[in-house]
């Protein structure tokens, strides 16, 4: 289709699509990434968008952002700095413009960049100049102008057409990026089967768009990303909320047990719960609560009752929900909390992210209270850690903290799907009649786990609670029997050791710096590190996600580096709990706390001052 | 139904081995052995019955129920109680609960499983103070009440537990006292019989920190005159010689005597619990001495889905169609694309 004067073979490219909220950024940029999955691309999104859901128009707070970061070998991360910018406003490119790559290309509606929108968006004439563009690939596209004309026979109200502009930009970009309209345009069909028109509208827009940049003469050189070399199998796309709630229904599946999730909405946690509440057909039960405490007490109740339970929250709604953990505790009953972290304290920064909840889920309860901690590393792996952290609730007779982010659970990935039967059986350690008298609190010797009576067997009758109790199950107020019971608690949680895998480092097993993370910030880590390595620095990594308790072979891995560098979201929380656990080492730290992830660049720098300060 | 099954129990089938710790006088005793004497009465099995408690002296109830119990933290039990249900409905679920549990700190929680209907059996211990903290005034603490975090009063209205459960859409509300076993055994049968919410407020005496607060109507001299034991279909009589009524005056109720103005039995009030619109239950549930009777029994009991029910119903109604039948159909359900 048409003529490609000149094709720029790349390993790499970041697209960022911004624009208003309602300017249909976050469909703009999935159908992008949709159809770079299926052409072959390895690829990592990021949807950034305001709390406000319709903040004021025009304005920078307002502006909705979507980057995909495709490539033609393995993608870690949405990237930082774009290479092609398409902004809807004067707005997208003044919340933008630091993250453009220096001679980028940035392609705008020229017809929304209007004196008032220029203003509103706090410049004073000419965006381009005044951020310093002026020697960037600049595209100023009459757009909305283009669109009007396209559509012109349409008979469509002026609204309907201007809403199509996303997908003429979607168009220059497929052209720019040598891509194919077909998945998008059956989308249209899909979407508007019922509205034939709105579906032809759309895809003339696009066509247009396509048309559009093949003719002019800006978008002359085009980019050439080839399919990366990715394990054979079936993928598909999945963003880290979705694939939490996914895990946890392979869990249900897995473990025989009926799934319940008790919980109430918060960002960004809310897309589990809808996930699960939109799985019937599974069996879910969803109970939305009145509050965050009922979240989790009903499904505490669940757990009692036999279920599979889960809540879901952010941050603010830990703080609700800790009581009821150390019922979960104290009670010694399976139940997940997921915690989608959010930038904070208090109400904080509801759409950003960051990993400053990590004390909160180690230590926010009253009393001796250990929990098993989790965190995921990447929107993919949510479904496997998910999983895990049911598995070890139910095995384990023991309430698990999973750690997500804002990053994670919203950003997407490819994701080879796994087939059910390679997943491993859950055994929840059910009571049976051999046990009677019924002895609640009595043990498994090698895990410590007490054995789960549900109700409506018979013969186990028994009474549980949060007043610490005999093995028995009496209450006890004795001095001896209270530290007894702490210590067996505790001990139940740290053999959770026995059965979790060794850290893995990425690279060589020694060297200088050892950059060590957790959770979410594993794809800026390894993209950094891995450009260290290839610099031919002594640069290795290690990514934990088993946080409480921690692997076993953390001493040998950190013992074979000079230095060791913590990376983490907040000011430097896990590398405190490390100087906890593991004294013998020194800690360097970067930290970052702006609601946003590292940077490569982030990384890097501070690696190559590490290793200048020798 | 439970009336053709044989009664396996008694009462004693329900008493634990634990050691019954509220003090000595406490009405906590007597609802405790009516409960477990209506549990015999119900036919259902002992295993299928689990005992959802908060915090405060009523709540150390499930410890001494040889049922399935869940002794919770304060004023959670009714979401608890929700969770446990919903998650098996086969379930009798019972909440123990008091006026600071249910009403203070778990106030949200309350209403809103009364809103949603779940099937659970509230019986709400209500001596109008705090008793395990030794004596602070409650929610329903009456206006004035001098307690020791109000040395020089309450300066704060209280709730109506019946007017708050008919405020949150509830369907079955019923009050007892705690000396009065037959009624409460009666009560609690009635309730657990209810589908959805039931809730029972249970004047209870606190022997310590409140004695005697429900004696100007529980009293053995002057219940008779002060109460009025509602009866489904029968009009609403009371008094020791049974000769006072109630009629409906414009919108209000009155207390009238029988013989006199030419009142007969006629003109009295019929009760109808199962009534859906509840102007003459509210009025019932807030009548309160001297100038009318205490309202006793079932004040409203109507029938309706219940929630526990509906989320099964609409599992079941969803499956009967669905695509997706396992974990295998949801993932590789959508778009997806082979990698050869």
């Amino acid at each position: 289709m048409g003529k490609r004067s000149r094709v720029i073979e790349r390993e790499e490219v970041v697209i960022r699509f911004s624009g208003d909220s309602g300017d249909g950024m976050q469909l703009t940029g999935t159908l992008f990434s949709d159809t770079a999955a299926l052409f072959g691309n390895d690829l990592s999104t990021f949807p950034d968008y305001p709390a406000e859901i319709r903040a004021p128009q025009g304005t920078v707070g307002g502006v909705s952002g979507f980057q995909v970061h495709l490539g033609h070998s393995e993608i870690n991360t949405p990237g930082d700095y774009s290479d092609v910018l398409v902004a809807m406003n004067p707005a997208a490119i003044k919340a933008n413009a630091k993250w453009i790559k220096t001679g980028g290309t940035v392609i705008y509606d020229e017809g929304n960049f209007t004196e008032k929108n220029i203003e509103k968006a706090g410049y004073s004439k000419d965006p381009i100049k005044e951020e310093r563009l002026d020697g960037y690939n600049i595209i100023a596209a009459p757009i909305s102008a283009l669109v009007k004309e396209a559509l012109k026979d349409f008979g469509l109200d002026p609204k309907s057409v201007l809403r199509t502009k996303n997908m003429f930009a979607l168009g220059m970009v497929y052209w720019l990026f040598d891509r194919k309209l077909d998945y998008t345009e059956k989308y249209f069909e899909k979407k508007f089967h019922n509205k034939p028109g709105m579906a032809e509208a759309n895809k003339v827009a696009l066509r247009a768009g396509y048309y559009y940049a093949e003719t002019i003469e800006a978008l002359s050189s085009t980019y050439k990303i080839l399919p990366a070399s990715i394990a054979k199998g079936t993928y598909r796309n999945i963003a880290g909320n979705a694939a939490t709630a996914w895990g946890f229904l392979a869990a249900s599946e897995k473990s025989g047990l009926k799934i319940f999730i008790g919980s109430y909405p918060i960002t960004p946690a809310t897309g589990i719960l809808e996930e699960l509440a939109a799985r019937k057909d599974l069996g879910v039960k969803s109970f939305q609560a009145e509050d965050e405490i009922a979240g989790i007490c009903t499904s505490l109740g669940a757990s009692f009752a036999g279920n599979l339970a889960i809540t879901s929250t952010s941050g603010p709604g830990l703080a609700l929900k800790s009581e009821a953990i150390g019922l979960a505790v104290m009670a010694e009953l399976p139940i997940v909390i997921v915690n989608v972290q959010r930038g904070g304290p208090s109400t904080g920064l509801p759409t950003k992210t960051e990993q400053a909840d990590l004390m909160q889920a180690l230590y926010g309860r009253n009393g001796e209270c250990p929990v098993v901690v989790i965190a995921a590393s990447t929107p993919s792996d949510c479904f496997h850690f998910a999983f895990e952290a049911a598995r070890i609730a139910v095995e384990h007779m023991t309430p698990v903290l999973l750690l997500s982010d804002s990053y994670l659970a919203n950003g997407t990935e490819p994701w080879r799907i796994p087939s059910m039967k390679d997943l491993p059986k859950i055994n929840p350690p059910f009571a049976d009649r051999s046990e009677i008298p019924f002895l609640p609190y009595k043990r498994d010797e090698e895990k410590l786990t007490r054995s789960w009576a549900v109700p409506g067997t018979p013969g186990l009758e028994h009474r549980i609670g949060g007043l610490e109790k005999t093995i028995k199950g009496t209450v006890s107020y004795v001095p001896e029997n209270h530290e007894f019971m702490v210590n067996l608690r505790a001990e139940k949680v740290a053999r959770v050791a026995n059965e979790i895998p060794d850290l893995v480092t990425y690279g060589d097993n020694s060297g200088d710096i050892l950059v060590v993370g957790w959770g979410g910030s594993y794809g800026y880590l390894l993209t950094a590190v891995r450009e260290l390595q290839t610099e031919g620095h002594k640069v290795s990594l290690v990514n934990f996600n088993y946080i409480n308790p921690l692997p076993k072979n953390v001493k040998d891995v950190f013992s074979k580096f000079k230095k060791i560098l913590v990376c983490e979201l907040n000011l430097g929380q896990f590398a405190d709990y490390l100087r906890i656990k593991h004294q013998e080492f020194r800690y360097e730290q970067l930290n970052k706390v702006q609601g946003v992830p590292f940077t490569t660049n982030n990384i890097k720098e501070k690696c190559t001052k590490m290793l200048e300060d020798k | 139904m439970a009336e053709t099954l044989v009664n396996k129990y008694t009462a004693k089938d329900f008493k634990s081995d634990q050691e019954v710790r509220w003090c000595p006088g406490c009405g906590d005793h007597a609802v405790l052995s009516s409960v477990q004497r209506a549990l015999a009465e119900l036919g259902i099995s002992k295993e299928k019955f689990a005992f959802i408690s908060g915090i405060g002296c009523s709540s150390r109830f499930p410890y001494y129920m040889d049922t399935y119990g869940f002794h919770s933290i304060h004023g959670r039990a009714s979401a608890i109680a929700s969770g446990v249900k919903t998650a098996n409905p086969e379930l009798s679920v019972w909440q123990i609960t008091g006026d600071g549990d249910a009403l203070a700190i778990g106030g949200n929680h309350f209403i809103h499983a009364i809103r949603r209907n779940v099937d659970l059996n509230i019986i709400l211990f209500n001596n109008e103070i705090y008793g395990l903290t030794k004596g602070q005034y409650s929610p329903t603490s009456a206006k004035g009440l001098v307690t020791k975090t109000s040395p020089f009063g309450t300066v704060e209205e209280p709730f109506s537990v019946g007017e708050l459960v008919i405020g949150a859409r509830g369907k079955f509300f019923a009050r007892t006292i705690d000396t009065n076993v037959a009624l409460s055994v009666q009560i609690y049968i009635e309730a657990a019989k209810h589908t959805g919410t039931s809730v029972i407020e249970v004047l209870q005496n606190c022997v310590i920190f409140n004695d005697g607060i429900h004696d100007t109507v529980a009293g053995k001299e002057v219940r008779d005159d002060k109460t009025l034991i509602l009866k489904q279909g029968q009009p609403m009589i009371f008094g020791k010689e049974n000769d006072k009524g109630l009629i409906l005056d414009g919108l209000k109720l009155r207390v009238v005597k029988l013989g006199e103005n030419g009142i007969t039995v006629k003109n009295i009030l019929v009760h109808d619990a199962m009534e859906p619109n509840p102007g003459i239950q509210y009025m019932l549930a807030n009548m309160s001495f001297p100038e009318y009777p205490v309202a006793l029994g079932v004040i409203r009991s109507v029938p309706g889905p219940s929630y526990d029910n509906l989320v099964e119903d609409q599992i079941q109604e969803i499956q009967k169609t669905a695509k997706i039948k396992c974990m295998d159909d949801l993932l590789m359900s959508g778009s997806t694309w082979v990698v050869e």
